[in-house]
């Protein structure tokens, strides 16, 4: 068969509908949308059946994604690394009600933060849930992982964690497909109690799963995707976890001189581990992440053999790897290289041309930060965040996903007047309802902008699981219908929607208001498509 | 055989286009390739680029080592620049000289054209002016690929079936727009 060109990310989405995938569970985030895009537009899928449409949010993916397990049938969910903290609490017990059905949970790192608040590493999930981990070098193993993963998950009856990284995740090269493996038959558990975790079941469940880590590691001895290469010089040993191999190779292309240990499954495989450290002067730890098997190599007494690493400032703690960078952590000269001329300025991302939330912005500007100065606006994640630069200067944070509405109400509580929390539709049915429910509870003084642009923009124009619903959304959890207010960001209705935020603040109590008006993008796509304008 | 190429521009300009017909072109040809993309936030509107590796040996590293990029093929000058520190010593820079002006402080024009002049292997040409001539200023990307053919290393022909691959879904005019804005490319960097 001839290879197919495939992201990383892509690679594992094929990977996975090659071995019998009968589930995808996800919410977007950059880097592992692709995963989820891949399936839903894959013809396997549709033929197949595939369950693949997007969840509101990673949580209640990842307690899907149990259910399917539970039921018999492979599943994943996909998340990027912060959704993982949304979705930790049904992480954390998958481990112990463990899978049924193959379970594979992928997330996608962003080191580096290139679309991110933040770069924690999930492989230090796997190790607190004590699950094995799957790390793949190139796109050919990220496609080999999934099966492999499925494999493993139902072997050990337990979810396994794939994880990337963004420069995998977005980088394209030739995959060699397997044959397609069927579907497995639906069925409920042989042990009726596998997933009740009440603590007497849970108390047993644990302590198995702790005798379970020896088979881990065995596992992970014999997996293929850990490697020993021997070396002739032995000053140095180099232990290589995921792409970190990719440039540390690449820095050899005649050969490394030194033993690697090659990294693709974790727990970490003692045996090679143990040869290289026993056979090696000192090691060179070539981790994308933080410092995760370094950690565990020193130890807290760090009275063993020389290691080198992001610990020490052979290579920064902060940000990803590449060539030049290992380059130097092995002692070689830089290459050449010319400087950055003067003459170059920064190019930061922007609203488009013509994006409605420019013009919800501008609005609040001029009801808001004119009147009351900075300070006052709780932002979230989204393309909407961008109304932090200039020429809007309009937001004050940007936490976590829903977190616009919940600090709006603590700093209300504080006495901060007017609160006002900024959030996009496909955020607030993320995260934003419950602290909606939160505001109308407590009778907080908020007002909350519902940017509605009929889609997940920033991540690419995924459908979002609250189109269309928001006003009943809000009606039904409790804020009063006159206090509900659609407006049309539009320069045009810049003085009238200016005056509708002006009578939201006066209210006191939880106002809604909600700028609906479809992100440039869906519309464009819609008038090309010939479908309505 | 070993090409490192960066593609540069602002999202939106089709630099994955002019990726996706390479890599076409390339694998065609039997030969390896990698090529790391931006997605996610800086699409909008911020500097995007590519990493596309191509040789005829497998290739390890998905990024392009700093000091070794055999080209920069940019569809914007000052993003062009943006990457000189990845050129090798006898490496190519090749630019459209148009600015695309989408931030407040952006360089004087002749101040950056000076620096593209500065490197020793560097063609220049106003891709867009090309385009325009030929019915489609967004054929544009499609004219920079043209005056890069002649140092890639792939015969024309093979770009050319990267063309009709690439635009086949969008009809016949399309893809003849887009061949003569490869063989005009080619025809400009001659000069």
């Amino acid at each position: 068969m001839q290879k197919m060109m495939l992201l990383g990310d892509e690679a594992f989405a094929q990977g996975v509908l090659d071995a019998g995938l009968s589930g995808f569970y996800g919410y977007p985030g950059t880097p592992s949308t692709e995963i989820g895009e891949y399936i839903q537009r894959s013809p396997q899928a549709k033929q197949r059946d595939v369950k693949r449409l997007w969840h509101a949010n990673e949580k209640t993916a990842m307690e899907a994604a149990i259910g399917m397990s539970y039921a018999g049938k492979r599943a994943i969910v996909t998340m990027k690394h912060v959704g993982l903290n949304v979705a930790a609490d049904p992480f954390m017990n998958s481990a112990l009600t463990g899978a049924s059905g193959g379970l594979i949970v992928a997330v996608a790192d962003d080191p580096s933060m290139h679309s991110s608040q933040n770069e924690q590493d999930s492989r230090f999930y796997s190790k607190f849930a004590m699950i094995p981990a799957l790390e793949p070098s190139n796109q050919q193993e990220a496609y080999d992982m999934a099966k492999h993963g499925f494999e493993l998950s139902e072997k050990f009856h337990l979810p396994v964690m794939f994880r990337v990284t963004t420069r995998l995740a977005h980088s394209r090269a030739g995959v060699s497909r397997h044959e397609e493996v069927a579907e497995n038959e639906m069925s409920k558990p042989t042990d009726p109690n596998q997933f009740m975790l009440l603590p007497a079941f849970a108390r047993k469940k644990y302590k198995h799963h702790l005798e379970m880590q020896e088979e881990m590691v065995k596992a992970s001895e014999e997996s293929p995707f850990n490697s020993y290469f021997d070396g002739a010089d032995k000053s140095l040993g180099i232990i290589a976890c995921g792409l970190g191999y990719n440039y540390l190779m690449e820095n050899y292309p005649d050969g490394c001189p030194y033993p690697i240990v090659k990294i693709g499954q974790y727990p970490l495989p003692r045996k090679m581990i143990e040869k290289i450290t026993s056979e090696c002067d000192e090691i060179l730890m070539v981790e994308e992440g933080m410092p995760l098997v370094e950690e565990q190599l020193r130890g807290f007494l760090n009275n063993g053999i020389r290691i080198k690493g992001r610990m020490d400032g052979t290579l920064s703690w902060d940000g990803e790897l590449n060539p030049a960078k290992v380059r130097a952590a092995l002692g070689m000269p830089a290459l050449p290289s010319k400087p950055m001329p003067e003459v170059m300025v920064g190019r930061p991302p922007a609203l488009c041309v013509g994006c409605p939330h420019a013009d919800s912005y501008k609005a609040l500007r001029a009801a808001v930060v004119d009147k009351y100065g900075q300070g006052h606006i709780f932002s979230d994640i989204g393309c909407y965040t961008l109304g932090f630069m200039p020429p809007y200067k309009a937001i004050n944070s940007c936490v976590d996903m829903g977190a616009s509405i919940t600090m709006a109400i603590g700093a209300a509580d504080a006495g901060l007047f007017p609160a006002i929390a900024v959030i996009g539709d496909s955020t607030f049915g993320h995260s934003g309802i419950t602290g909606l429910l939160d505001a109308i509870y407590k009778q907080a003084n908020v007002v909350i902008v519902i940017l509605d642009n009929d889609t997940t923009a920033m991540t690419g124009m995924q459908d979002s699981s609250v189109t269309g619903r928001l006003e009943r959304i809000c009606e039904g959890i409790g804020v009063e219908k006159d206090h509900i207010r659609v407006i049309n960001p539009l320069s045009r209705m810049h003085d009238e929607n200016v005056k509708v935020i002006e009578e939201e603040i006066a209210y006191e109590g939880v106002s809604v208001i909600i700028p609906r008006r479809p992100c440039i993008h869906v519309y464009s796509k819609k008038k090309r498509s010939g479908g309505e304008e | 055989m070993k090409k490192d190429i960066i593609l540069a521009g602002v999202g939106g300009q089709g630099i994955l286009s002019i990726a996706a017909i390479i890599g076409y072109a390339a694998v065609e040809n039997g030969l390896y390739l990698k090529q790391a993309e931006v997605h996610g936030m800086s699409q909008r509107g911020g500097d995007v680029q590519s990493h596309l590796r191509i040789s005829s040996k497998p290739i390890y590293s998905d990024l392009i080592a700093e000091g070794s990029a055999d080209m920069i093929l940019s569809v914007e000058p000052l993003e062009a620049l943006r990457y000189v520190p990845y050129l090798s010593e006898e490496g190519w820079l090749i630019t459209n000289s148009n600015p695309f002006k989408n931030i407040p402080n952006y360089p004087d024009v002749d101040k950056v054209h000076e620096e593209v002049g500065k490197l020793g292997n560097n063609i220049m040409i106003d891709s867009e002016a090309i385009a325009k001539e030929l019915g489609n200023v967004r054929a544009s990307n499609i004219v920079m690929l043209g005056a890069a053919s002649a140092f890639l290393d792939i015969p024309m022909e093979k770009l050319e079936d990267g063309i009709k691959f690439i635009f086949g879904k969008k009809g016949e005019e399309v893809v003849n727009l887009n061949l003569e804005a490869l063989r005009a490319g080619r025809k400009a960097s001659n000069k």
